[in-house]
């Protein structure tokens, strides 16, 4: 007979459960990077999964623990398509490795393994890509609508050949409608939306690049539809900026891009969904994930209006990291009998 | 008299630092006698770690000595009912690399022990009321004795003196009141059932 | 009957698969009567209940085995006939797998019964008599803690009750017991109620709370509330609504506060099971001796609920039910959420088992290695508490006692919801049990080591303080003794000063100068009986200034003056007499006894009292020479009792010198006999002259003095006990030493083993005809 303690029961749900219901969600956003980039972000993701979970292995056996049990909880596989993902399409495969280790052995087992990285290990894989590699990491391929007549999408082929011998294909990169509003002098909002072929080709915040964060979006919904996270991260991230962004719009030749743009742009939805909902490195009550996703908001604002990176979600998210355990010390929820909650802070998410 | 110092820069360094010397000397010594400390506190605090059997195995009579002993530098190894976890704590405290126990002190028992004394065959000589250093054992001159077993604290220093050896050191009863579920291993100690896992059963093995 | 209670939310709780039908297929059944029951005496929170029958003793049912101990325990009957056949350690349904006391009674199948004591009214009954009749009938919480019912239903009278909750929540998956209880005893869950509140001074609201998944039960309710003030309310089902907090906050939003009970809030939440036990009880005078549990799980081949008694085996309980022991993958007391699994089969039914659950393992399988936390939040979502059981599991894992503290750990209810939606299957229930249950034993060995510490201090203290009295002592000792000769040496002096040296201090010294060699002994005697006598006359006056505070009449102030002079003459006279017949006598020790005695006080009577005193006794004097000896006897007794007294008090003190002082005491009691014996020899004389009173002062005196040592033997003869103690303590010591001797030459496996076993059980056959005789 069986002696353990109660409950006895137990829901259906896993860890490597939980993670391949995030893996699957990607899957909108995947099929509109795809559509809009090529077969880059596709090679991207399987390499980095591969490669990820090759590290995993690798590092499971020298800690001297069963490799399959750690592997099977899908974690690894989450870190690695993320990170691929993150990374520009096309760019070359040892860019793809070094970062999938980074994110694996340095970010995550170096700290302990599942559970114990302090840091988002695809957000440190990319950060670290971007400063060492900052020239492979800014060739974005130019979204398909925008190609000339006469081009069409990087061939299966000729991408492979660039990816693994480094063979360039010409013409296909080109800056991300984030780039152009950083490098913009002079014009007003709508005198950018007329020039740029992207933003000119899209709707609302470029062509292929709305499309992409839609697609996350979708998956996004899907997650908080199957419960997998709780709304508040990724809601008060998008309000908060959201809101900033709508503070300090202008449409005027200084202008640091509408709120739509903004949310539609970038790895902003990606972010919202897909990293910030790292639940290792996030705050943990439910009102220090409404601190931490607001503060990724306005950080992610200001970055991308006054830094240097255009698109700073990777920065915006580590920063939070160093935050969480703060965050989480001063929002303790309030416990049932008790007056009010220890330690609370004034709410300052809005 | 103002423009020697002044030009002089030997001299008015001189006077700047003696100045602030004796300025900084009356607020040290001021802060001496007006925050002056009775006792040291780390005695304190080291007394408060200290098990406080009083059984005197490190070789001072009681805890607090000890205490006092550890805190002009005594080795804090010598506590054998506190064990590996009271010269943990100690280390802790006093930011000091924890040693193993001294075994001359004495052996870490598990089991937590208190004197009995089997009471038909007392004589009622109150040697062991002497010895006990918590007043746990009554008794008058030739009437038997008996052991507060709430208040023993299982020094063992009064199983010694006793001259017909009626007293035992029994380990405390542990009643349900006591009992309480263990700590499940830690995950990483768990071979067994991720080893089982592993070969993709759904756990049964475990 | 529209209920106007607003239904609030709490937060957290999780939907586990409800597996409620399989057991409300079948009726509620009836177990039938085992071999035999085993009782444990302590089925609910609190101190053990007291058994009050013998084994072999034949019970009815009905009958009390086992009292309550104190408020804080329940009665414990026997619910059926038979004959007791055991009251030991047994087996008990608990998560330790210990064993506990239990009264076990072969049943004999009769099923006689005691005859109940019936009540056709109960509103008739007072509020103490349905207390005690809910109390007499050992009622403990049904619902699982098993508190004593009595207790809750007598809230501190600061505690003003406006809402009784009924609770027939019951949101633990498989458990139907309040659930068919409900539907089938409705009447007597609200007739229960009704009762309650009168117990709680009518509280405003009357509430029974049922989770919407029991319609029926809630149907039955309802109908039976009809026309009541009782309110029957549903509410959706969440596990764990059932909790009493938690209900409490479904029904009327307010929390009980951290670490109070909910009585303070003015509720009081009862479970419906235990409503109709107290009702019953009342109405019908039955004893708790019975409940119903559901029987459920795949490994059983009927799932039903039925009626049981209590102490029934589980085992036998589970073979009746077709129970398949290889299907099974564990025994569970209670539900799978909260329950615990047994140890064994062989528990029997205590009045918390509202369920067995006997799943098989595909049912509920064993639980999964745990994999590490992910912070994902799920348990603190689910957390009734609104805790962070994430956070806990850290500081449960690095055993961080104060931030477990901090983190509010005791205000886990335990549901395990944490544990249910944890996706890596880590127990963080048992983290949380382990938890407490170490801060628990922390926090009382802290307490030990806290008491032990004081007390260790206390005694250093204490044993500080009597080194300084001692030192103190002798001290004053030496000082005594140093005062004697020099007033030897200063004799007839008048400058003689005052003494205010501890009377005891001088008994001791006086003591100890008679423990030494006859010679000297004598010589010092011969000294402090001259400086005795010297004290008396300075004794006498500082009486004159002293006077006025004296407490005696001017009349007497005269009387006494004169009386003391001839008196002081008198005993001058009376000293030397004596002196002489001790010399006669050559009995030496027997002469400084009386002033040894006499002398202390006189010392001691420097001051008013005294002086006072010494006047009483010498006008005494002038009665009737039978009267003055009978008095001074009196005065001498009263001397000696007090020196005893002080040698007591000194010895109560710790004093080392107490025994000195002690024996002082006997020997000179010792002596007192001695000089009796010649005392005896010149009674005739004193007889004979009684008449000549003036005439014969001198010998009256002494006589007198005489006799009082003669009072002070027969007083002697009264304390015998002393002296049987004395040889008693003598006797013990040189057992003693007999038996380390003994121990030794068996040790040596000496040839006077035997001569050595012989003499200590000679001794011990003394010490034991002595301690007969005291």
């Amino acid at each position: 007979m069986l002696r353990v303690t109660s409950p006895h029961t137990h829901s259906a749900r896993s860890t490597g459960q939980l993670m391949r219901l995030v893996v699957f969600a990607t899957l909108p956003g995947v099929v509109a990077m795809t559509l809009a980039f090529g077969w880059g972000s596709l090679f991207n993701v399987a390499l980095a999964s591969v490669s990820a979970m090759v590290f995993e292995a690798a590092i499971m056996r020298l800690r001297g623990r069963p490799a399959l049990f750690y592997l099977r909880d899908c974690s690894a596989l989450v870190t690695g398509v993320l990170l691929g993902l993150a990374l520009p399409p096309y760019c070359p495969w040892w860019l793809v490795v070094t970062g999938s280790g980074v994110s694996i052995i340095l970010a995550k087992q170096l700290y302990g393994g599942m559970g114990y990285n302090p840091f988002n290990p695809a957000m440190v894989g990319y950060v670290v890509l971007l400063i060492s590699f900052p020239v492979e990491m800014t060739q974005w391929a130019a979204p398909a609508s925008v190609l000339p007549e006469s081009q069409s999408l990087v061939g299966l082929a000729e991408g492979l050949k660039q990816i693994f011998a480094g063979v360039p294909v010409d013409g296909y990169t080109g800056a991300t409608p984030l780039d152009v509003l950083k490098q913009n002098s002079g014009q007003t909002m709508a005198g950018l939306y007329n020039s740029d072929p992207t933003l000119q080709a899209g709707m609302l915040a470029g062509a292929g690049w709305e499309w992409v964060n839609i697609g996350f979006l979708l998956g996004g919904l899907f997650l908080l539809y199957q419960r997998v996270f709780t709304w508040h991260a990724p809601v008060a991230m998008l309000t908060a900026l959201g809101l900033t962004s709508a503070l300090f719009y202008s449409s005027g030749s200084d202008s640091l891009g509408s709120p739509i743009f903004h949310l539609l742009s970038g790895a902003t939805m990606f972010g919202a969904f897909f990293i910030l909902t790292d639940p290792v490195s996030s705050a943990v009550s439910t009102r220090g994930r409404l601190v931490y996703g607001a503060l990724i908001g306005i950080l992610l604002f200001v970055m991308r209006g006054w830094s240097n990176y255009p698109d700073a979600v990777a920065f915006a998210v580590l920063l939070a990291n160093f935050a969480a355990p703060f965050i989480d010390y001063y929002t303790l929820p309030r416990t049932y009998g008790h007056q009010k909650a220890r330690r609370a802070t004034e709410k300052e998410e809005h | 008299m103002l423009d020697l110092i002044v030009q002089n820069p030997i001299v008015s360094a001189l006077i700047a630092l003696g100045g602030l010397a004796l300025v900084f000397g009356a607020v040290l010594g001021f802060a001496a006698v007006r925050f002056r400390l009775e006792e040291d506190p780390v005695i304190q605090q080291i007394d408060d770690l200290l098990p406080q059997t009083q059984c005197g195995q490190c070789g001072y009579p009681g805890c607090r000595p000890y205490a006092q002993a550890i805190a002009n530098g005594d080795a804090i190894n010598k506590c054998p009912p506190g064990g590996q976890a009271t010269i943990n704590s100690l280390a802790d405290l006093l930011d000091v690399e924890a040693p193993t126990l001294d075994a001359e002190h004495g052996e870490e028992s598990d089991v937590k022990k208190v004197a009995y004394i089997r009471e038909d065959e007392c004589i009622g000589c109150t040697k062991c009321i002497q010895a006990c250093p918590v007043d746990a054992i009554i008794g008058a001159a030739k009437q038997m004795h008996t052991v507060i077993v709430d208040e023993c604290t299982g020094c063992d220093l009064c199983v010694e003196p006793c001259p017909v050896d009626c007293i035992d050191m029994l380990p405390v009863e542990t009643g349900l009141n006591q009992w309480k579920w263990d700590k499940p291993a830690p995950i990483e100690e768990r071979p067994l059932n991720i080893i089982a896992s592993d070969r993709g059963t759904t756990g049964e093995a475990a | 009957m529209g209920s106007l209670i607003k239904v609030w939310d709490i937060p957290g709780g999780v939907h586990p698969p409800e597996n409620k039908t399989q057991s409300l297929q079948l009726p509620l059944g009836k177990a039938p009567l085992p071999p035999s029951l085993t009782l444990p005496l302590n089925q609910h929170i609190g101190k053990p209940a007291k058994p009050v029958v013998q084994v072999g003793e034949r019970v009815l049912g009905g009958q009390l085995v086992a009292e309550a101990e104190g408020i804080f325990s329940a009665r414990v009957h026997a619910p059926s006939s038979g004959t007791v056949s055991a009251i030991e350690d047994r087996l008990i349904p608990h998560p330790s797998g210990y064993s506990a006391p239990c009264v076990v009674i072969e049943l004999d199948g009769k099923d006689e019964w005691v005859p109940l004591e019936r009540c056709e009214d109960v509103n008739s009954l007072s509020k103490s008599d349905i207390l005690d009749k809910i109390r007499a009938a050992g009622i403990a919480g049904l619902g699982g803690a098993g508190f004593p019912t009595s207790v809750k239903l007598n809230p501190r009278a600061d505690h003003k009750i406006h809402t009784l909750i009924l609770n027939g929540t019951e949101c633990e998956p498989y458990i139907t017991a309040d659930d068919i209880l409900m539907q089938t005893k409705a009447e007597e869950v609200v007739a229960g109620s009704q009762l309650l509140a009168k117990l709680l001074d009518f509280p405003e609201k009357i509430l029974i709370g049922v989770e919407d998944n029991k319609p029926e039960a809630i149907a039955a309710l309802e109908k039976a509330a009809e026309g009541t003030e009782i309110q029957v309310i549903s509410f959706p089902t969440k596990y764990p609504s059932g909790g009493e907090k938690q209900l409490i906050q479904i029904l009327t939003g307010e929390e009980v506060p951290s670490g109070q009970i909910p009585a303070s809030i003015g509720v009081v939440c009862q479970n419906v099971g235990t409503t109709v036990a107290a009702y019953r009880a009342v109405r019908y005078g039955e004893p708790l001796v019975s409940r119903i549990t559901t029987l459920v799980g795949e490994a059983l081949e009927t799932q039903r609920n039925v009626e049981v008694l209590l102490g029934t085996p589980i085992e036998f309980l589970l073979e009746e039910h077709g129970f398949n022991a290889k299907k099974a993958s564990r025994l569970v007391m209670g539900g799978p959420m909260m329950g615990f699994a047994l140890p064994d089969p062989s528990v029997p039914v205590i009045k918390t088992t509202n369920c067995i659950l006997a799943p098989t393992k595909k049912e509920l399988p064993p639980p999964q290695p745990a994999q590490a936390c992910i912070r994902c939040g799920l348990c603190a979502e689910a957390c009734p508490a609104s805790l962070l059981p994430q956070q806990l599991f850290w500081y449960a894992q690095s055993e961080d006692f104060e931030k477990l503290e901090a983190h509010s750990l005791f205000d886990c209810i335990e549901c395990g919801a944490c544990s249910y939606v944890c996706p890596s299957h880590i127990p963080l229930v048992q983290y949380y049990r382990a938890s407490k249950g170490a801060i628990r034993l922390h926090q009382q060995e802290k307490e030990k080591s806290d008491r032990a510490r004081r007390r260790f201090e206390f005694r250093q203290e204490r044993i500080a303080k009597e080194e300084a009295e001692k030192a103190a002592k002798r001290e004053a000792r030496k000082k005594a003794a140093e005062e004697a000769k020099r007033k030897l040496a200063e004799q007839g002096n008048d400058s003689a000063p005052r003494k205010s040296v501890d009377p005891v201090a001088d008994a001791l010294a006086k003591a100890q100068a008679k423990q030494q060699s006859p010679e000297v002994q004598r010589a010092k005697l011969e000294r402090s009986l001259e400086a005795a006598k010297s004290s008396l006359e300075r004794a006498r006056q500082p009486l004159e200034p002293s006077e006025p505070g004296v407490e005696v009449t001017d009349e007497q102030k005269e009387k006494q003056k004169a009386r003391i002079k001839q008196a002081e003459l008198k005993v001058q006279e009376a000293e030397k007499k004596l002196q002489q017949l001790t010399q006669d006598a050559q009995a030496p020790e027997s002469k400084p006894e009386p002033e040894a005695k006499s002398k202390p006080d006189t010392k001691a009577k420097s001051d008013d009292p005294v002086a006072a005193a010494i006047a009483k006794a010498q006008a005494k004097m002038n009665m009737s020479p039978e009267d003055k000896l009978r008095s001074s006897l009196e005065s001498l007794y009263k001397r000696l009792s007090k020196a005893e007294e002080k040698a007591a008090a000194a010895r109560e003190a710790g004093d080392e010198k107490a025994d000195a002082l002690q024996q002082g005491v006997d020997k000179l009691k010792q002596k007192i006999a001695d000089t009796q014996k010649e005392l005896d020899e010149q009674k005739p004389s004193t007889v004979a002259e009684p008449s000549s009173a003036s005439r014969h002062n001198d010998d009256v005196a002494s006589q007198a003095i005489e006799r009082a040592k003669a009072k002070a033997a027969a007083m002697e003869t009264m304390s015998a006990e002393d002296k049987l103690r004395a040889q008693i303590e003598s006797v013990k010591a040189r057992l003693e030493k007999a038996r380390e001797r003994l121990a030794n030459a068996e040790a040596e496996e000496n040839e006077n083993v035997e001569a050595f076993r012989t003499g200590v059980t000679k001794l011990e056959d003394k010490l034991q005809q002595l301690t007969e005789d005291r």
